[in-house]
């Protein structure tokens, strides 16, 4: 597409939504009420592992004020976001796996008189072993979280082999092994998750709910209150940020919408923020050894990656997050062979599960040091070894993700140029330093939660007589401003003022299917299907204006609220008036558009997580001011280049850019999501150890460094207008070019993170004793993995299925795998 | 704790007068969201932790969760919903809404406040100033810069405004 051929794409625009954002005005779940509501609280269990021996709930039921209390006993059915680990009660039923999980639910006239009622809610808990580490759960099989997974406290286990890994090893020069450690952070939206639930007039049930998921909770409401699927709404409201924590299914949502069939009167759940630390689903803390042969030009020919994944204690998301912390090592450099192996175990913790970046930022974090080690050794410049190895556009990689365009050579250019990395890299003064490092990331998951063939987003469109448009799509607005690229999509094709589009959105009841706002999928899904929406639109109306005109549809050019000819652009008509001869000649205008991503070329088990119909590219610099006596990290600036394909609307491009930088600085340096034993006089219980936004330390407007967004634009063929993801992929380089950047200025290298002072002045300590100058984890436990499957690559002759599965060998022999 | 004890206050509201009856425990976040439905005021932690539910209390920004809806008799309130003029909106709400310094929009009101406040004390603050001012109150989205570019710009209209205006 040639520039300058848009009139809404491309530009610095206020969002559609940006008015109601600084009015106030825009209703988030806790500010909807409802005649006749009531409040609804949850008992959270104490310990972190538990059989519920005895539960009273008598005394609460009596107290004054109180309209119901409900236990496991209500809600009996299982659900889980993955079919393959519905391991959630609403109510813990006879065991609470973490603390914090809810055992039963008081609903009252007001907030205060439902809290007096939990204190009154009598419960005897048999304490059972705690699992307070992976470790934990690998030495010891019993007892078991769950009764099912792969075996004892193992959730998930995996191994796949792409290609003669042993052979590529062997051919390499130089092998390296280094083991890093990813701490678990939260997202920590500023909006608690809040939900209401209520009967409307014809007694169907609606949920609004601060969840980025609406489908999926339609679904999982639908399963667990036995009720057709027809008969329930879920309405997303806007989320005061969400960042993979509202994507889950959670135990609140399906307690108000059981409360409100039973009492006939609208029910509503606010958590409290330390109740957002129990709901968690945040960044797994995972422990990871990367084996990697290179050639002494830099060319990678093996790479081994083994995962320990602490899950806490459900499924969540985590069978694709084990599967994600492997899938895309591949995508950003060239990787001919390829051996991955995850473990996934639960422990006695709040689930872990999708936090922006999803299973990617901790390989990527260890791979990214790893290569500033590789270059070191080598005697290559960071950049210059990165772009030697860079995968190729449109490639298929050994683990069969079929790329699209790629930017990150132009990234890495761009943004080592911007910082003045010829003469910073290893020339600033002691204490300060650059690092680099590299990413990639999905455009959209191009598999679905569960199997369906179905389009992955649908988008409906109304025209009439006003000259107004509506555009319906399921999609949820959770901040990154979906609303607005659906507008923008909208109103590029039909010519029309984007304040003239209005967006209904993430409404079951109103709006086509949309998976909704996870895996950066909706610009590209989204945004493909209101494209075509809008297309179809555009020629029904097309049609009536050519016959009018009397000029061939192929000469009509929408613009400007305009339709006219391109030939003679003063002959034409308004848009209104173009939308009345449709109208008159067509009947009511109406058009649908969808997207299904392309079928992706793994065909192996495990090749579901990680396809996507193109990836995003991130290089970023960041640099770092290190006090050699208090170890304090002072971060003055970091540099970002984003290969983003096209950027539909820059504002929300930069906002997005921004907004990771300012999340992977909170991980890198301080945002830690761990736990600790409680004294043995105060029950020696296992519990968080700071659910306060005070002591989880996150960064403030005082710690937010400058930052210089680049943005590359490679016209992607599967994009919108050529667009690919721009919310998750910039928080990965970051991240790892810090650590990279604590070498550069100190010459010692922190392989966890959070980078913390103590943790820079133990590697300076190791440093001054002759060591190595290394803080980071030093063994990788034993793993009981599977036998591998067997992938060969596509230049091993491989077709993308799996040569050797063993769980086909196990079935034949009758063997359990 | 008894939710049976009620009491009556004068409040100044976005400049009207308004009398509020509400359960004594209250909070002034609480009387705002509860008793007279102004729920552009935010919630994050009430805890006075994360500062989403700033408000203007004669003037200087207060973390609402932390005020008594008891002690506001008789003082001046300005909420989110109080800024824009008739239906213009204020200086800082149009560059808030121009420059992506609203994403999910949830700690907007507070931010919008708390630059009010400044502004009135500093018309033309420097960065320095402005990160100072609002490091009160979180915001997990923007990373910060273009709230800070917001701010600016929206001190730059003033003082272009009062220039014109005199």
């Amino acid at each position: 597409m040639s520039e300058g051929r848009f009139q809404i794409i491309g530009l610095p625009r206020r969002r559609v939504d940006g008015r109601a954002k600084v009015t106030g005005q825009t209703l988030f779940a806790d500010d909807l009420a409802l005649p006749r509501m009531l409040h609804c609280k949850l008992l959270r269990s104490p310990l972190a592992h538990a059989r519920i021996v005895r539960l009273d709930v008598s005394r609460a039921r009596s107290h004054p004020g109180v309209h119901l209390v409900l236990t496991g006993r209500d809600l009996p059915t299982r659900f889980g976001i993955l079919p393959v680990s519905e391991d959630e009660e609403a109510l813990c039923g006879e065991r609470v796996r973490y603390t914090g999980d809810p055992v039963a639910a008081v609903v009252a006239r007001d907030e205060p008189t439902a809290l007096e009622a939990l204190d009154r809610i009598e419960v005897d808990y048999e304490p059972l072993p705690v699992f307070t580490d992976p470790q934990d759960s690998l030495r010891q099989d019993e007892p078991r979280i769950h009764d099912y997974g792969y075996r004892g406290n193992i959730h998930k286990c995996v191994s796949l082999r792409f290609g003669e890994v042993d052979a590529g090893f062997a051919e390499a020069d130089e092998i390296f092994e280094d083991i890093f450690f990813y701490e678990g952070s939260t997202h920590l939206p500023i909006e608690q998750h809040a939900a209401l639930a209520a009967l409307d007039r014809d007694g169907k049930l609606t949920l609004w709910s601060s969840t980025q998921t609406p489908h999926y909770v339609h679904r999982a409401l639908a399963k667990v209150l036995g009720l057709p699927p027809a008969r329930v709404r879920v309405i997303a409201t806007p989320n005061g940020g969400g960042f993979g924590g509202k994507s889950d299914v959670f135990n609140h949502e399906i307690v108000v919408a059981k409360a409100a069939l039973i009492l006939g009167r609208p029910v509503k759940i606010c958590l409290t923020r330390e109740e957002v630390f129990y709901a968690h689903r945040g960044r797994h803390p995972v422990l990871m050894r990367f084996r990697t042969g290179v050639k002494r030009d830099g060319r990678i020919t093996a790479m081994h990656l083994q995962t320990l994944v602490d899950g806490g204690a459900y499924g969540s998301y985590g069978v694709a997050s084990t599967f994600y912390t492997g899938a895309l090592q591949t995508v950003t450099y060239h990787v001919p062979r390829y051996h991955f192996q995850g473990c996934r175990v639960f422990t006695n913790k709040p689930p872990c599960g999708p936090k922006r970046g999803h299973g990617t930022p901790q390989p990527r974090f260890g791979q990214e040091i790893q290569l500033d080690k590789i270059a070191e050794r080598l005697g290559l410049d960071p950049a210059e070894l990165r772009l030697r190895i860079l995968e190729k556009p449109f490639a298929v990689t050994a683990n069969y993700m079929r790329l699209g365009t790629i930017g990150l050579a132009e990234c890495i250019r761009r943004v080592t140029q911007a910082c003045g990395w010829q003469d910073k890299y290893r020339k600033l003064p002691e204490g300060r330093g650059v690092g680099l490092a590299c990413s990639s990331y999905l455009s959209g998951a191009g598999l679905p939660i569960y199997w369906n063939a179905m389009p992955h987003s649908g988008v409906q469109l109304k025209l009439d007589r006003s000259g107004g448009v509506t555009v319906f799509c399921g999609a949820t607005e959770i901040g990154q401003g979906s609303d607005d690229v659906l507008v923008a999509c909208v109103a590029e094709i039909l010519g029309v003022d984007p304040l003239d589009v209005r967006a209904v959105t993430g409404d079951t009841d109103l709006t086509p299917v949309d998976l909704g706002s996870y895996s950066s999928r909706v610009t590209l899904m989204m945004g493909n299907a209101a494209i075509q929406a809008a297309q179809r639109a555009r020629e029904v109306v097309a049609q009536a204006v050519a016959e009018h005109l009397g000029v061939p549809g192929g000469r009509l050019v929408f613009a400007q609220g305009r339709v006219f000819d391109a030939e003679d652009p003063e002959h034409g008509v308004s848009f209104q008036e173009a939308v009345c001869l449709a109208e008159a000649k067509h009947g009511t205008i109406g058009a649908v558009g969808s997207y299904t991503p392309p079928p992706a070329p793994a065909r192996y088990k495990g090749g579901g997580v990680g396809p996507s119909p193109t990836y995003s590219y991130t290089a970023a610099v960041v640099e770092v001011e290190v006090d050699r006596t208090t170890g304090w990290i002072t971060v003055p600036k970091v540099w970002i280049a984003h290969d983003i394909g096209r950027a539909l609307n820059p504002t929300l491009v930069r906002g997005q850019i921004e907004g990771s930088v300012y999340m992977a600085l909170g991980e890198a340096l301080m945002e830690e999501q761990v736990f600790r034993r409680l004294p043995a006089k105060r029950s020696h219980a296992f519990v968080h150890k700071f659910p306060s936004m005070l002591e989880y330390k996150s960064p403030t407007s005082l710690e937010m460094p400058e930052v210089e967004t680049i943005l590359v634009e490679t016209d992607d063929p599967h994009g919108p207008f050529g667009a690919k993801e721009v919310g998750q992929g910039p928080l990965l380089p970051v991240i790892p070019a810090l650590a990279n950047a604590v070498h550069d200025a100190l010459g010692v290298r922190v392989d966890e993170i959070p980078i913390t002072p103590e943790k820079i002045l133990k590697a300076l300590d190791d440093k001054a004793k002759g060591g190595p100058g290394r803080y980071g984890p030093r063994s990788f436990p034993e793993v009981p993995w599977p036998e591998p499957l067997i992938v060969p690559p596509p230049w091993e002759g491989g077709d993308g299925n799996a040569t050797h599965d063993p769980r086909r060998r196990h079935a034949r022999e009758g063997v359990q795998p | 704790m008894s939710a049976e004890t009620q009491l009556q206050i004068r409040l100044r509201v976005n400049g009207e007068d308004v009398h509020v009856t509400f359960d004594a425990y209250k909070t002034l976040l609480e009387v705002l969201r509860e008793d007279l439905q102004l729920t552009g005021t935010k919630h994050g932690c009430e805890l006075g932790e994360c500062g989403a539910c700033t408000v203007l209390l004669d003037g200087r920004p207060v973390l609402s969760c932390l005020v008594l809806g008891v002690e506001c008799d008789g003082r001046e309130v300005t909420t989110v919903e109080g800024l824009a003029r008739g239906a213009r909106l204020d200086p800082l709400q149009e560059a808030f809404a121009d420059l992506g310094a609203a994403q999910c929009g949830y700690c907007t009101p507070a931010m919008l406040l708390t630059a009010k406040a400044l502004l009135e004390r500093t018309p033309r603050p420097t960065r320095t100033e402005i990160r100072e001012s609002l490091s009160g109150v979180l915001c997990r989205c923007t990373g910060y810069l273009q709230i800070f570019e917001a701010v600016e710009r929206a001190a730059a209209r003033m003082e272009r405004t009062e220039e014109t205006e005199p």
